[in-house]
């Protein structure tokens, strides 16, 4: 009797604590969709998409360049450290001796704990000037796009990791016992069983990607217009709020907060792609 | 900021309760309102100024530098923070200049080019000049670096030539300062403008970059204190007739050299004392 009480107790606690958690994200986008009001009904929501720049000070409010620049600097830079971070991840599980799997593993946690304003240093310092050389002004979706990759590369493959390393030995003895290659084994037997896992972590990537501001800021160059190449400079919708919030007023303010909230829908979307992924292929 | 606010209403109700029997009179608050550019450099002002009168308390809302003219008009606020000579029909006010607000323009230092001219400046900016050979340098595409939308330095670079930002053909567009000194040196074909006050310190520290002169005149931080710089402005506070009273101690508290080090912390420049 007493054992129930506690149950319904502990289900309540946690019951609350959870509805904290959704009720604040319903807050936020509450506040975000006040904050930007003054642009969504004052100028009209069209308005952000149709307007042909971001002059906020001459009222011309257009997002959609800033909206590209963001999918293409995040699309390229997942496709990019997915590459690589799986590619990694199988050879430390399947491939490395194990003195170098054993090292490899906290190599990469601790390349996954620097502070993107560092990555973002060394960007601006060294990798752009190097772009610069080649192709001027350096500061450029290119650039975005690398530093980024480097960014997520250790999310990617960690999480790679752990999903392999969680697929049961008996698949892979399995596997083994029919006589398949080391090849068969890795890519037609513990890949597939890890897809879900090896997904999820490509799509918290590219949330990250999305979302992170100081690092592209100091490298993708902030010019706002379309993506037409590698090499030319960009600005996402990140930097947008961080390079003009603390000086705008007015309208100006409100369509900063229009960005923040296209960003979260952009965002939410990613996320509801993500549990449509996982769902449809956690059972292998 | 409204939080703020409240926090230090609680914490001078408790230093009047603690001070029981000496309550605090209007006289002991001050209200200061106006330009972005000023309002940052007022604050920390403020907080000094807080500090070493124990019991005053000073308030500091931004809102341009118009706001500022209006509130002292019609005696919403004490001080106004205008980021501007006043005009002539403003001329009932007065303006006391606690600093000065210069900004130069920089390229790499290895960059031959030793001047330009307004014209070339307004025409490379425009995207009309592309390539630094036009202006008697080496070849090379210029890589235009501008500020983001909203920044004074924008603002006053934008009077100054006469131009409006979407005329502007930038590579690069960045926020601070510090990162237009960086975008600079790491871009030999690179053209920037920023504070005066951070570019001259960042050359004596050896970083790559080069101040060059306006209209002939050097761009240092001694020339913008003493006024013969072209492209700067004065930061004032500005009082309905003649400051008096506390306003006066604020306002001679804030062009006194107790505050240099707060003016520089800011890259504007201090007045000479």
């Amino acid at each position: 009797m007493s054992r129930w009480r506690i149950d319904r107790l502990l289900s309540l606690l946690l019951a609350t604590l959870a509805g904290g958690a959704a009720l604040i994200l319903l807050l936020v986008l509450a506040f975000l969709v006040r904050e930007a009001w003054p642009v969504l009904s004052g100028i009209g929501w069209v308005r952000l998409v149709t307007d042909d720049g971001w002059y906020p000070l001459e009222n011309r409010f257009g997002l959609l360049p800033m909206l590209w620049a963001t999918l293409a600097a995040g699309v390229a830079a997942t496709v990019l450290a997915a590459t690589i971070g799986l590619a990694s991840a199988i050879f430390a599980r399947f491939f490395a001796p194990p003195s170098v799997a054993r090292l490899y593993r906290p190599m990469l946690a601790l390349l996954a704990g620097i502070p993107s304003v560092v990555y973002g240093l060394w960007g601006l310092t060294v990798l752009v000037p190097l772009i610069a050389r080649w192709q001027p002004p350096g500061a450029s979706l290119l650039a975005a796009i690398l530093i980024l990759a480097l960014m997520i590369l250790p999310t990617v493959a960690l999480t790679s990791l752990s999903a392999l390393n969680a697929v049961p030995g008996s698949l892979m003895r399995g596997a083994a016992a029919l006589g398949l290659t080391r090849r068969g084994v890795v890519l037609g037997v513990a890949v597939p069983a890890a897809r879900a896992g090896i997904l999820g972590g490509f799509l918290l990537a590219a949330a990250r990607a999305l979302g992170e501001t100081m690092a592209v800021l100091m490298v993708a160059g902030n010019v706002v217009q379309n993506p037409t190449g590698l090499f030319a400079p960009v600005r996402v919708l990140t930097a947008n709020i961080a390079l003009e919030m603390a000086y705008a007023t007015g309208a100006h303010r409100a369509g900063l907060f229009a960005s923040g909230l296209l960003l979260t829908l952009v965002v939410v979307v990613l996320a509801g792609l993500t549990a449509r992924l996982v769902s449809n292929t956690a059972h292998v | 900021m409204k939080k703020l606010c409240w926090l230090r209403s609680i914490l001078t109700t408790v230093c009047m309760l603690s001070l029981a029997g000496t309550p605090l009179a209007a006289q002991d608050r001050l209200v200061l309102t106006g330009s972005s550019t000023v309002a940052p450099l007022a604050l920390e002002i403020a907080k000094r100024f807080e500090q070493l009168n124990p019991g005053v308390r000073v308030d500091v809302q931004s809102g341009g530098s118009s706001r500022g003219i209006a509130d002292v008009t019609s005696e919403l606020a004490d001080i106004g923070l205008v980021s501007r000579a006043l005009k002539p029909e403003e001329e009932t006010l007065a303006s006391y200049t606690i600093a000065t607000d210069g900004i130069g323009i920089i390229v790499h230092r290895s960059n031959p080019v030793q001047s330009l001219t307004d014209a070339q400046v307004q025409a490379i900016y425009k995207g009309e000049i592309s390539d630094w050979n036009r202006v008697g340098g080496k070849a090379g595409p210029i890589t235009v670096v501008n500020k983001a939308e909203g920044r004074s330095t924008l603002e006053l670079f934008l009077a100054h030539f006469g131009l409006k930002n979407s005329e502007i053909k930038a590579e690069v567009v960045i926020g601070e300062n510090e990162q237009g000194v960086k975008t600079v040196a790491g871009n030999p074909d690179a053209i920037a403008y920023v504070s005066i006050g951070t570019a001259e310190f960042d050359e004596t520290l050896g970083v790559p970059i080069r101040l060059l002169p306006m209209a002939g005149v050097a761009a240092s931080v001694t020339n913008v204190r003493e006024g013969h710089y072209p492209l700067s402005r004065p930061l004032n506070l500005v009082t309905k007739g003649v400051a008096t009273g506390l306003a006066r101690r604020f306002i001679d508290f804030a062009r006194s050299a107790r505050v240099d080090d707060l003016v520089e912390a800011q890259f504007f420049v201090p007045l000479a004392h």
